[in-house]
């Protein structure tokens, strides 16, 4: 149990970045780590005790498997995160290249 | 002496697999240190170095719990994103203002201890109903590892995403497409039609 | 933003070329190891961004390269598309995504029915798109200030 409170302790921090900081990089960094939070925490649901990767190969065709579901739905969720991401720093550099700074603060000052 | 406790290590594996939850521990550790110090870095380049930590720890627990097929594409996808985040910054003004310490920031402080704590408590009772880790809880599965016989693909994985539930991948496959334009569209500046001119 | 020395330059000539096969491998070899597409297109964009960095920015070129990279991802999800509708011609049900090839037998390199062939289509559309994004972000960045 204390590894999924720990897995969880990963998803606060990232919140705790995403709420508190004034930088734009510094949230998008938040983002990402809930994101790799919640990847981590689907795997371990799926782990199972002494059982193999699931792969066949000659010779282990007969013993357990983890459960492959959560894999699969991870593998694509990891490729989605980078196109995200790429989307939300393209986001930043153009805010950047407006104000001059990526402080939220002072982008909100600006306006007008 | 340290090589002599390692061939014993080698010798009885049975070691390694029983502290497997040992050593997930230890990496959560790591990540969850890395990315504090990440957030609270006072320049970018090294808030963005430390956040490879949590990245690349990230795939040391996937290969712990036996996913070789994400650890490839973890490793590969964070060195894509620590190049794209650092191409962002270069020639930026990257001082961050930090705050200065006051009484204030250490109540500020103290509201984020206990929120935290709220929260734990509330997913300790939320997943308490979850089998503890490492159980078999092969509910679903069954059904997908048994169906190798339908679909003839040794690798598990790839026969989930590609025939069982092809159409994730095909929302997936629109997701990236949508991503991509977003960035192009957001990014270029000039038209085509303009740049004829 | 510059290109780099001629010593980086050479290397990245020689390393290139395999990063790029050690992708296609990854690729074609899917369904019986780990990797699949994915996996092989995100090494594959490993491969371009490497020429990038390398060789610096010269804009004419990446342009035209970036338009061939749009049109190949667009064309990937639509023979993605193609293929999953064939399953309602040929399979015998009347399924979208039948897998209506010849099985083959499990463990050989040309088995699995159509998913090798998905795989390869998978495989192009995510190089693409991250080499796009990629050549998107490092080099229209620059454009406002010339």
């Amino acid at each position: 149990m204390i590894i999924y409170i720990l897995c969880f302790l990963l998803f606060l921090v990232g919140l705790y970045g995403v709420i508190s900081k004034r930088n734009l990089i510094k949230i998008i960094i938040g983002i990402a780590i809930m994101e790799y939070s919640i990847n981590l925490f689907f795997i371990m649901i799926g782990y199972i005790e002494g059982s193999s990767a699931p792969i066949i190969s000659k010779g282990f065709e007969h013993v357990n498997f983890v459960d492959p579901l959560p894999q699969a739905l991870i593998l694509t969720s990891i490729v989605i995160g980078l196109a995200t991401t790429a989307l939300l720093l393209a986001v930043a550099i153009r805010l950047y290249q407006k104000y001059g700074t990526f402080d939220i603060n002072k982008i909100r000052d600006l306006k007008g | 002496m340290v090589f002599k406790w390692y061939a014993h290590l080698i010798d009885n594996s049975d070691i390694l697999e029983d502290k497997m939850e040992l050593y997930l521990i230890l990496i959560l550790v790591l990540m969850i240190l890395g990315s504090i110090y990440s957030l609270n870095a006072s320049d970018l380049l090294s808030a963005v170095i430390s956040y490879g930590i949590v990245g690349f720890g990230l795939v040391i627990a996937f290969l712990l719990l036996q996913a070789p097929d994400l650890a490839i594409v973890q490793v590969v996808v964070e060195v894509i994103t620590l190049v794209v985040m650092i191409a962002t910054i270069k020639n930026t003004q990257a001082k961050i203002s930090q705050m200065k310490f006051k009484p204030k920031i250490a109540i500020y402080y103290a509201l984020i201890v206990i929120a935290a704590l709220i929260f734990v408590i509330i997913f300790e009772k939320a997943t308490g109903c979850l089998n503890s880790f490492g159980a078999d809880t092969m509910r679903m599965a069954e059904h997908y590892i048994s169906g190798v016989e339908h679909t003839k693909s040794a690798n598990l994985v790839t026969g989930v995403i590609l025939d069982f539930r092809a159409y994730d991948t095909l929302g997936e496959a629109t997701v990236l497409f949508t991503a991509v334009i977003g960035v192009l569209t957001i990014l270029r500046i000039k038209g085509k039609k303009e740049e004829d001119k | 933003m510059k290109g780099m020395t001629l010593i980086v330059k050479k290397i990245t000539q020689i390393i290139c070329p395999i990063i790029f096969v050690f992708g296609i491998y990854i690729i074609i070899h899917g369904h019986l190891t780990p990797g699949g597409g994915f996996a092989g297109g995100v090494i594959m964009a490993g491969a371009f961004i490497l020429q990038i960095l390398a060789n610096g920015n010269i804009l004419p070129a990446l342009r035209k390269e970036e338009e061939g990279l749009e049109f190949l991802e667009s064309s990937a999800i639509l023979g993605f598309l193609i293929i999953a509708g064939l399953g309602l011609l040929f399979s015998g049900s009347v399924v979208f995504f039948a897998n209506f090839l010849n099985k083959g037998q499990l463990g050989k390199l040309i088995s699995a029915g159509f998913i090798p062939i998905e795989n390869i289509v998978i495989g192009a559309e995510v190089c693409a798109a991250i080499a796009a994004i990629f050549i998107a972000l490092v080099v229209y960045k620059d454009e406002e200030s010339k």
